[in-house]
């Protein structure tokens, strides 16, 4: 099943006529994704070639999603067109924006996710990979082969971080990885995603990747102890920033005594979460509370792993 | 970026919030004359990107301009918390009846901004919040209508601000809109003897990521104090200086950081942050390399990248051409994995580059990496 994407996810690209649009969506068509279109007014009514498959270019989300019945947009438009083409996705009904687009402004990304919310259409980034069903579909630039399907659920604010753990755990695999991006300001939070994951049949164990600045983490270790049955395994980079750096997200900045990877940590870790020191004893935490689990039912296997 | 007071303060002035008449200089000799100007008797003014002046004795009040020119010579050139003051402003002295704070601030947990105002200004804001929490107001601002003269007069209740500054607080609004800023914040906003309300000093942090339809503050870098980061700023690397033996190269904010906490972890310090980003080209590998050898703390060089959608033979490349152009006297550990790893690795073995080693696993590569920088540090007991 997965959260928020899968098989049966008809998918736009904004910005598909671009450099990069064109070379992710030659890739996500790659990865069994059903892209049914490209946005670009410019170009409406053209097709583009990929591989001998020919994807319509539409004039606007709503005409796509009138031709095509598609419920997820990923959007490669430049930072200044970003704001304007998710309002436009989500005025037209769409269910799911994934944003890959760098450097919105701050100003932008508080206006078109409020916008999006308001309608009812979730936002995942800005300035994230976007997220993968593995086996099923790829909304985003995240490289579909480092590991196959299976049950575990991945939440993280790097794009790197998640391909490293995908890459260190491929041969679990995993039911969805959704990159949230590293902004201050993002659509979707850890917490709709562990959520999601908690939710989910197919999702057994979940990694939850974090970094510094903001307190999206400690919010996470709040809502895992209230609500999340199933075994979470954390990991957080960032111990050795110095306070008031930004270290290459945006929202990657210890203020004063706040927004610290030891505080992220101990509020994990007190709310039952396993927190590796690297990525790979990251991978090996989650090995063993598989183990655990050993063929008992899921959910109250990982109750006990989870508070063992 | 921070703005310095007088640029803030320019900015409030601008869009018709009362400030204190100024000037700013950077000679005592100027300080007299613009005191004079002023009427005699003038506030000097360090101008840093760090609070906490006032307690360094970067505040003086001078009486005359004589005092105005003595207080400049003895701030300009202060070190204030590692930032050299290059500027002063003199400002106009004012009758102050009462201190309030008033600030507009990006809040990450709702995504959207908080206005955050008291009655009790001219301190710092987390003290009062500290000591007395239900004297501060944190209302969310609705990103859809913005401050208008309704929710200005709700902040201003829920803070006991006088009706008086209803006014200012829309048009903190305002600048915080139009200049794409991420924080703007007035401490202390006074009520003066005469009954006026005035922006006495101001803090604004603008949005980097709006720089292109912010032509004002174009030219402006970010003052980096580090000689080290303006070379990489200009060479457009993403690079942080830090004080440690081990440079850290990497692709991914988030996997350079963690490889700095790996580092960490071996026992040794990072000695820097630079993130070369996906494509890790040949020529930003070598001005990555070529900045990170040029850092003298650094007594070895960790290169840790995963190959996603980038190819790590494409990488290896890059890191083959790199040591041709800047030719390091410091031994490297690379540690290439994932996309096309065994074709990079091949790469860089058949260069045999005698200070270049491999390491498979990315905790392996850190522990090399600190293994070899220790024992550059205590010679003799090198290998």
């Amino acid at each position: 099943m997965a959260i928020y994407l899968t098989k049966e996810s008809k998918v736009l690209v904004q910005g598909m006529t671009g450099a990069e649009g064109m070379k992710h969506t030659r890739r996500m068509l790659a990865a069994g994704t059903d892209v049914v279109g490209g946005v670009n007014p410019r170009k409406a009514g053209r097709s583009v070639d990929f591989d001998g498959r020919a994807v319509p270019v539409f004039g606007s989300v709503g005409e796509g999603i009138e031709h095509t019945g598609a419920d997820v947009t990923v959007v490669f438009v430049p930072p200044a067109f970003a704001r304007a083409a998710v309002v436009e996705a989500a005025d037209a009904g769409i269910g799911l924006a994934v944003v890959i687009t760098e450097g919105i402004p701050v100003h932008d990304a508080v206006a078109l996710t409020s916008h999006a919310r308001a309608r009812g259409t979730r936002v995942i980034g800005p300035n994230c990979p976007g997220l993968i069903t593995p086996g099923q579909s790829n909304a985003g630039i995240v490289p579909p082969d480092i590991a196959k399907p299976g049950r575990i659920g991945l939440v993280s604010k790097s794009g790197t971080l998640t391909y490293q753990l995908m890459h260190e755990l491929r041969d679990v695999g995993f039911s969805t990885c959704v990159g949230i991006g590293g902004d201050p300001v993002v659509g979707t939070s850890h917490i709709d995603c562990l959520t999601a994951f908690q939710d989910d049949p197919d999702t057994e164990l979940i990694v939850l990747i974090g970094e510094i600045g903001g307190d999206a983490e400690e919010r996470a270790a709040a809502h895992i102890r209230e609500h999340v049955t199933k075994p979470v395994v954390g990991y957080i980079a960032g111990f050795t920033a110095p306070e008031g750096k930004t270290m290459g997200h945006a929202g990657a900045i210890v203020s004063g005594s706040s927004g610290t990877a030891r505080a992220k940590k101990e509020a994990l870790e007190a709310a039952g979460v396993r927190v590796g020191s690297t990525p790979t004893e990251t991978a090996r935490h989650v090995l063993e509370a598989l183990d655990v689990l050993g063929g008992a039912a899921p959910d109250d296997a990982a109750r006990d792993g989870a508070r063992a | 970026m921070d703005l310095y007071e007088h640029q803030a303060r320019e900015l409030f002035k601008e869009h018709g919030i009362v400030v204190p008449r100024a000037e700013v200089t950077d000679s005592p000799e100027r300080a007299r004359e613009i005191a004079r100007a002023l009427g005699g008797r003038a506030v000097v003014k360090a101008q840093v990107k760090t609070g906490g002046r006032g307690k360094a004795g970067g505040v003086r009040l001078a009486a005359d301009p004589a005092e105005a020119e003595e207080a400049a010579r003895g701030i300009l050139g202060m070190d204030i918390k590692g930032h050299t003051v290059g500027t002063v402003m003199l400002a106009e002295p004012c009758a102050i009846e009462r201190e309030f704070y008033v600030s507009y601030v990006l809040d990450r947990a709702s995504g959207g901004f908080l206005a955050i105002a008291s009655a009790e200004g001219g301190m710092e804001i987390e003290e009062v919040a500290a000591r007395r929490p239900e004297a501060v107001a944190r209302i969310p601002v609705d990103p859809a209508t913005g401050v208008h003269t309704a929710t200005a007069v709700r902040i201003a209740d829920a803070a006991g601000l006088p009706p008086q500054t209803v006014d200012t607080l829309v048009r903190l609004w305002k600048v915080l809109v139009r200049e794409d800023a991420l924080l703007v914040e007035v401490n202390p906003l006074v009520r003066t003897v005469e009954g006026r309300i005035v922006a006495l000093d101001g803090k604004v942090t603008l949005d980097d990521n709006a720089r292109y339809r912010q032509s004002r503050w174009g030219d402006e870098k970010s003052a980096s104090a580090d000689s080290l980061e303006a070379r990489a700023d200009a060479k457009g690397l993403n690079y942080v200086k830090l004080d440690g033996e081990v440079g850290v190269i990497g692709n991914g904010a988030g996997l350079v950081m963690s490889t700095l906490d790996v580092v960490a972890g071996c026992g040794a310090r990072p000695a820097n942050f630079l993130d070369i980003g996906g494509g890790a080209s040949a020529r930003v590998m070598a001005d990555g390399l070529s900045v990170v050898l040029s850092d003298p703390g650094v007594k070895s060089v960790l290169v840790n990248v995963f190959g996603g959608i980038t190819a790590c033979d494409a990488v290896a490349d890059g890191i083959v051409r790199a040591l041709d152009e800047v030719r390091p006297t410091k031994p490297l550990v690379v540690r290439l994995d994932g996309n096309n790893a065994a074709r990079g690795r091949a790469l860089l073995d058949a260069r045999a580059h005698p200070l270049v080693e491999q390491a498979t696993t990315m905790d392996g590569a850190a522990r090399r990496a600190a293994r070899l920088a220790t024992a550059a540090a205590t010679p003799g007991q090198a290998g």
